[in-house]
């Protein structure tokens, strides 16, 4: 697979305080990447590094092969971070005129991207006129003049109201779709979960985890289970080498699976031993659990 | 290059508050003409300033060049603040994110400094051109292209007090404050004169010899005021027992203090935009 950003044992120190340390993680071609993390994990800063407005105390970066400057690899890069930020005394096409003299790419790509995140009727419009929602998109679509490699976005939907969400949401969908490198930084779980295939989990600096999201959890789901005669369930399971830890929670029992298994399997094993169910879950844990356990140990 | 002056341009380009000052500026230079409309009337006694002589050539160069040079503050406001805007706006770190390199950055900012400044050079070599063609009693092809150093000066002047406020802007960030340290710059740079000359040192040329290599003051001497070779005046003097003899010329010692302030000024501004995390 091709390597789009490989970042190794990178460190940033501001005085005493540690903000991303030794950090290793690389990014691949035509996959949609999550970075999670709490509130001050270290996100921005890693991604200010890559993008050449913080410097490192340590360790390094390479875009794409890494035979080419950082601020060239980033003309072949879309990003945003935080507030959208352009010249408010100009309309939405002249900050995008600006942007493509900066990347040098060719202009005619501006209505094009104004369309797709729907600003085409406010092109001739002051920036400073626009509404964070709007201010948001455009910074989208000045990201994407340059038909980017792969599109950066930190905490897209900061700030903006449901609908706002909404559309920022469709949005990265639509380019998703159409096969870009996404590398999306945000702590609403849900939104990662839903368009990410991959996940890289911070927590003061650190990288607690690096892969998929299909991955980051070694069980293979769990169990809830009710049934007439509980002790009797109990026993069952635990005698049983499939089954990992099995915990008591109100009228339920939880069973995590050691191995792969359909819940018809287990409801037909546990028939055999003369159990009855009267309630049946499989689920996997959901990215948030998955995120809260990661987070919360050592 | 013409891609980094290109994109400063765009930035400049749809400023109304830096277009109206730079308009303003080059009005006013075309205000040194008014001067010579400049009459008074005592009674029997009729004064005419552009009968003075001071319209030239090639005194003109000299007159005209420092009278405009008192006028560059007015653009030292727009080169200050096309810094500053980019730490208020927030677009200096976009502008990074959207592949401009630091070193590309500062560059753009010191290219529209040469902009700037040979525009004003070619500005006010027109007008003193004109002005002289029309009031100047000598019209000799040698005579009105001598002392054409002035003109050089200008433009040295110019972009060394240039790079100084935009290394001001760099440093400070805020415009207002950044101006306002140019003033107590300047304040400091007569203080740190005055004491020398007539308190640590006193009746010695220590005082001015330290003080030509002070950045403003060392601008300032590029072109030295020209009044009072005035002919006019020159005579009243003697009459009163004063006898100048002042050297008016460029010195090529000013000139390299000049320029390397200017260097440095340029060469500090991205070491800080280097250093600095944003």
């Amino acid at each position: 697979m091709e390597n789009i950003l490989t970042i190794n044992n990178l460190t940033k120190k501001y005085g005493a305080l540690t903000a991303v340390n030794n950090l290793s993680f690389s990014i691949e071609k035509g996959n949609v990447y999550g970075i999670l993390g709490p509130n001050g994990s270290g996100k921005s800063t890693t991604l200010g590094i890559v993008l050449n407005v913080v410097n490192k105390t340590s360790g390094d970066f390479k875009w794409f092969d890494g035979n080419i400057d950082t601020h060239n690899a980033l003309k072949k890069v879309g990003a945003i971070i935080e507030h959208p930020n352009f010249y408010p005394y100009m309309t939405a096409v002249q900050n995008l005129q600006l942007v493509c003299k900066i990347k040098e790419v060719s202009e005619e790509k501006i209505t094009e991207k104004l369309k797709l995140v729907g600003l085409l009727d406010r092109k001739d419009s002051k920036f400073s006129a626009f509404s964070l929602g709007m201010k948001q998109r455009l910074a989208i679509a000045s990201a994407l003049l340059n038909d980017p490699e792969i599109l950066i976005l930190d905490e897209p939907t900061n700030g903006l109201d449901p609908q706002g969400i909404h559309q920022i949401r469709e949005i990265i969908r639509t380019i998703a779709s159409q096969g870009t490198t996404i590398l999306l930084a945000s702590h609403l779980l849900d939104e990662v979960e839903k368009v990410c295939t991959h996940v890289v989990i911070l927590r003061k600096g650190v990288s607690l985890y690096s892969g998929s999201v299909d991955g980051m959890n070694a069980s293979h789901g769990f169990l809830t289970m009710q049934s007439n005669n509980m002790e009797l369930l109990q026993t069952a399971l635990e005698g049983n080498p499939a089954f990992g830890i099995v915990k008591r929670e109100g009228e339920f029992l939880i069973a995590y699976l050691n191995a792969p298994m359909d819940a018809s399997e287990v409801n037909k094993l546990l028939f055999e031993k003369g159990i009855s169910l009267s309630h049946l879950v499989k689920r996997k844990e959901s990215l948030e659990e998955q995120f809260l356990e990661l987070t919360k140990q050592n | 290059m013409l891609r980094l002056l290109n994109i400063e341009l765009q930035k400049l380009r749809y400023n109304r508050s830096a277009k109206v000052i730079s308009i303003i500026y080059f009005i006013l230079i075309t205000f040194i003409a008014l001067i010579a409309s400049i009459e008074f009337n005592f009674g029997d006694f009729h004064f005419r300033v552009a009968d003075q002589g001071i319209f030239n050539f090639p005194y003109i160069w000299h007159f005209n060049t420092y009278m405009a040079a008192i006028l560059k503050l007015f653009l030292a406001i727009v080169i200050v603040s096309m810094m500053s805007n980019e730490y208020s706006y927030r677009t200096l770190k976009q502008n990074l994110i959207d592949g401009l390199s630091k070193k590309e950055f500062v560059l753009s900012k010191f290219l529209t400094v040469l902009l700037f400044a040979g525009i004003s050079t070619v500005f006010i070599f027109l007008v003193s051109l004109i002005l002289g063609l029309s009031f100047s009693d000598y019209n000799e092809i040698s005579i009105i292209f001598s002392d054409m150093e002035y003109i050089g000066a200008y433009f040295i002047k110019l972009v060394a007090f240039f790079s100084f406020c935009l290394f001001l802007g760099v440093l400070v960030k805020r415009s207002a404050f950044a101006l306002g340290f140019l003033i107590v710059w300047q304040i400091a740079e007569w203080l740190l004169y005055g004491l020398m000359k007539w308190q640590f040192f006193k009746d010695t040329d220590i005082a001015d010899n330290v003080a030509q290599f002070f950045p403003l003051n060392a601008m300032a001497n590029l072109i030295k005021e020209p009044l009072s070779r005035l002919g006019a005046i020159q005579s009243a003097a003697n009459q009163l027992g004063e006898n100048f003899t002042k050297d008016y010329n460029v010195s090529a010692v000013n000139i390299i203090i000049v320029l390397v302030w200017t260097t440095l000024f340029i060469y500090w501004s991205y070491a800080i935009l280097k250093k600095r995390d944003l």
